[in-house]
């Protein structure tokens, strides 16, 4: 790993996320016949969001602002820890895989919190619902890095999705399409998308993520939102490099390769999302234990 | 034996005198046995009786039959009076006989939920305004009960009302709505209006209805003035009714897709919304209908040139909306999210009296356009949509159904336009009448009851908008249901706040 592309990856962490949402808004307005917002409208929005003023309701304290903040903090420090395509990541050692998952556990805490700290009954309800469903997502995607550990044998993220991914999938191809189908499910819940979340409703009893951040307003909301794309991004990076496993030899075509999976996955993303409804709030757990099932599946085929 | 009570038609007028007046017991009696029968309470309201009191009416309609029943009874207002409550008995009448209590102090006893309706100041007495949706909710105790309370103000650009969840967890154990945030005294501004302002009163009555307002009350003072109004004016009136169907119905579609987030429906339908609108805008300027329905007749005629393009454009707009919406029911995902939700069985919506397509979609065979058809409806049938199974999949379907039987109905009578006038000068009303026009708008029944007094003046006007019999229906189907169903469920009935409040 080179200085350059440590630069680069962090530029890109640091860069890209809104991108994602504008593809996939995109996607959407064409399976719509819209024309749709601008590519680069989520960066309108973030610049629009950071020059307005904040309103703080007075029942909250300090544990408000930190929600946001550490949410996208522990987003950013995770982000260092995932290889991004071939080129691994910015920084890597063994077990940081463990640090990867707990510390979208720690972002989440603080945003619920800070939810629970509005004392509005629908911020308490998206904070109850979000609770529920991470101690779901959670094994999912635990059971599927298990998969990678028990490959590969290292607990290290850029070891275990590094040069010798590729000769995985042609020995345990089957593990790791189980694995990808687990990834997939964890992100879109994560990243509160359809069909488990609906970003762009204004049905305040109907969101999960969006109901927690009501009461954000201004910079800080940008922060929420900015968070929330990194969330995508570095989520979305785990599933591309797992099912681009290829290895170029080159750096910038690895890199090229991995921005084409990003954009990629983001059209996958708008395809969902335009092609079939919300599932009812009660059956997103169905799903979620689902794709824990997968994930320990992989597990099984791998111990035969 | 109870008391006989007048029987009259849709939209025929009657002399004042006619009408029974019986004491009040013979009275309750009287609706109490109707409604055994299987009649409706279209209405039952008050107005004033001078010294004697308050003069309670009470309209029911047995649909089967095709005749409205009316009666009235004379009651005091002094302290310790009122009369047993029909509603323990006739669930239907418990929104009416809470504004008797709010509007005229008539104390219906032994009433289960004597609340505010849209905290007026009482017509009659000393009595002040309400502070509006300040009122003893009802309340769930418990270890793991929490109360929810959405609005008056909302996300989305919509009316405000409350609405005060009572859940445990997910699951709502019951919802109270509590309205009366748009009231502008329509009712009573119809009342002392000299005239030329009415129809517009009427016309934004509730917005989205400006043609069966417009219709209801156009029927009404053409019955008490005796008007004769042309056939080519009838047929025009029918055909904007069934625009504004179209219009609504299609939009409600969309709206129901976008509440799944199921995407290209709720694209398209908004769009395909605005087609239909467009339609009604070609005749008279606006794509609501304001101008259009009138006195006497009609305030636009339709050249044939117009006539064979919107015949066009009727059909390319429904062959949009086919596609659209034939995705919806074709998609699982959708299915699973429309079917089972907000149930509310054929028993609930007779008890509590539901009209319309929230009516039809509970399995209840009722529409004013076969019932007591008025107009052109007389000699032009539309069929009754109907699907037993209550659920937001239920009013959904049956809001297609209904799209395909109007659009039909529009293209057939704009292909057969009767010829003459569309319209005749609208006469003086005459003294001492009375008239109650039913219209089935798009929500529903919609229902309005004048008389004039000795001198020929309007002095009794009452509306009753369907969403007034149906907000009952919506708190009904949310029992039990996920507080996170509740948009959905209220997309289903999609309910006028305004036509409530009036």
């Amino acid at each position: 790993m080179s200085t350059v592309d440590t630069a680069l990856h962090v530029a890109l962490t640091l860069v890209a996320p809104p991108m994602l949402l504008g593809v996939v808004n995109k996607t959407k307005a064409a399976f719509a016949g819209r024309v749709g917002p601008p590519l680069l409208q989520p960066y309108y929005d973030l610049a629009r969001l950071s020059r307005k003023g904040m309103v703080f309701s007075s029942t909250t304290t300090w544990v408000f602002v930190a929600g946001p903040v550490v949410a996208l903090v522990t987003t950013l420090a995770a982000a260092v820890l995932v290889p991004f395509g071939a080129r691994g990541a910015a920084l890597s050692f063994a077990g940081d895989m463990i640090l990867f998952a707990y510390l979208f556990g720690l972002g989440r805490f603080f945003t619920v919190a800070a939810a629970l700290d509005t004392g509005s009954a629908f911020e308490g309800m998206g904070g109850a619902r979000e609770a529920t469903f991470s101690v779901l997502a959670e094994p999912a995607l635990f059971l599927g890095l298990m998969v990678l550990v028990r490959l590969s044998g290292t607990s290290s993220l850029s070891t275990m999705l590094g040069p010798g991914l590729a000769h995985h999938w042609g020995v345990m191809g089957a593990s790791l399409v189980m694995v990808v189908a687990s990834f997939v499910v964890v992100l879109l819940v994560e990243s509160s998308r359809v069909p488990f979340d609906d970003p762009n409703t204004h049905l305040e009893l109907t969101m999960i993520h969006e109901v927690m951040v009501l009461d954000h307003s201004g910079p800080l909301f940008g922060v929420v939102l900015y968070g929330a794309a990194m969330k995508l991004f570095v989520l979305g990076a785990l599933v591309v490099r797992l099912v681009l496993p290829m290895d170029t030899a080159h750096a910038w075509s690895d890199w090229g390769l991995f921005a084409l999976g990003m954009i990629g996955l983001s059209i996958g993303i708008g395809v969902v999302e335009s092609v079939m409804a919300r599932l009812r709030m009660r059956q997103v757990p169905n799903l979620l234990v689902g794709a824990c099932l997968l994930s320990a599946f992989g597990i099984v085929l791998l111990a035969r | 034996m109870s008391a006989e009570l007048l029987k009259v038609r849709n939209g025929r007028a009657f002399a004042r005198a006619d009408v029974p007046a019986i004491p009040v017991d013979e009275w309750r009696r009287a609706i109490l046995a109707r409604v055994a029968e299987g009649d409706r309470l279209v209405a039952l309201f008050g107005t004033d009786g001078g010294e004697q009191g308050v003069q309670l009416w009470a309209v029911l309609a047995a649909d089967r039959a095709g005749v409205l029943r009316l009666g009235t009874t004379t009651i005091g207002t002094t302290e310790g009076g009122g009369y047993l409550s029909l509603t323990p008995e006739c669930p239907q009448a418990h929104l009416f006989e809470r504004e008797l209590f709010e509007l005229w102090g008539v104390r219906p006893n032994g009433h289960p939920w004597l609340k505010p309706v849209r905290f007026v100041a009482p017509r009659r007495g000393e009595g002040v305004a309400g502070k509006v949706g300040v009122m003893d909710f009802y309340r769930v105790e418990g270890e793991e009960i929490h109360e929810v309370a959405v609005g008056p103000v909302h996300a989305g650009v919509i009316e405000p009302g409350h609405f005060r969840f009572q859940c445990h967890g997910e699951v709502v154990f019951h919802l109270e709505i509590s309205l009366g945030y748009q009231h502008r005294g329509v009712e009573r501004a119809i009342v002392e209006d000299a005239g030329k302002r009415r129809i517009h009163y009427v016309e934004t009555l509730a917005g989205d209805t400006t043609i069966g307002h417009a219709s209801a009350y156009c029927h009404l003072v053409e019955a008490l003035s005796g008007d004769r109004v042309p056939p080519r004016a009838l047929v025009l009136r029918a055909i904007a009714l069934e625009l504004e169907r179209l219009a609504n119905h299609t939009g409600d579609l969309g709206a129901l897709a976008n509440d799944v987030a199921f995407l290209p429906t709720a694209s398209y339908c908004g769009r395909l919304r605005g087609d239909f609108l467009n339609l009604t805008a070609a005749v008279c300027g606006n794509r609501f209908g304001r101008g259009l329905v009138r006195a006497g007749g009609v305030g636009f005629d339709v050249d044939d040139a117009l006539a064979a393009d919107m015949v066009q454009r009727l059909d390319a707009a429904m062959s949009d909306v086919e596609s659209a919406v034939r995705l919806l029911w074709s998609s699982a995902s959708v299915l699973a999210r429309f079917e089972n939700t907000g149930r509310v069985t054929t028993e609930t919506a007779a008890a509590l009296g539901l009209v319309g397509v929230a009516a039809r979609a509970s399995g209840l065979d009722r529409d004013v356009r076969l019932d007591h058809p008025w107009g052109f409806y007389r000699l032009h049938k539309i069929p009754v949509s109907t699907l037993p199974s209550g659920d937001v999949f239920a009013r959904a379907y049956v809001r297609w159904a209904e799209i395909r039987r109007s659009a039909q109905f529009a293209r057939e009578l704009l292909r057969s336009l009767p010829r003459g006038a569309s319209r005749v000068a609208h006469g003086p009303l005459a003294k001492e009448r009375v008239c109650v026009s039913l219209v089935e708008g798009w929500r529903g029944e919609i229902c309005h009851v004048g008389a004039t007094d000795e001198q020929g003046r309007l002095a009794v006007y009452k509306v009753i908008d369907p969403s007034f019999h149906n907000w009952s229906g919506l708190a009904m189907a949310l029992r039990d249901q996920q507080i996170s169903d509740f948009p959905l469920c209220n997309k289903s009935f999609d309910l006028s706040y305004c036509g409530f409040d009036l």
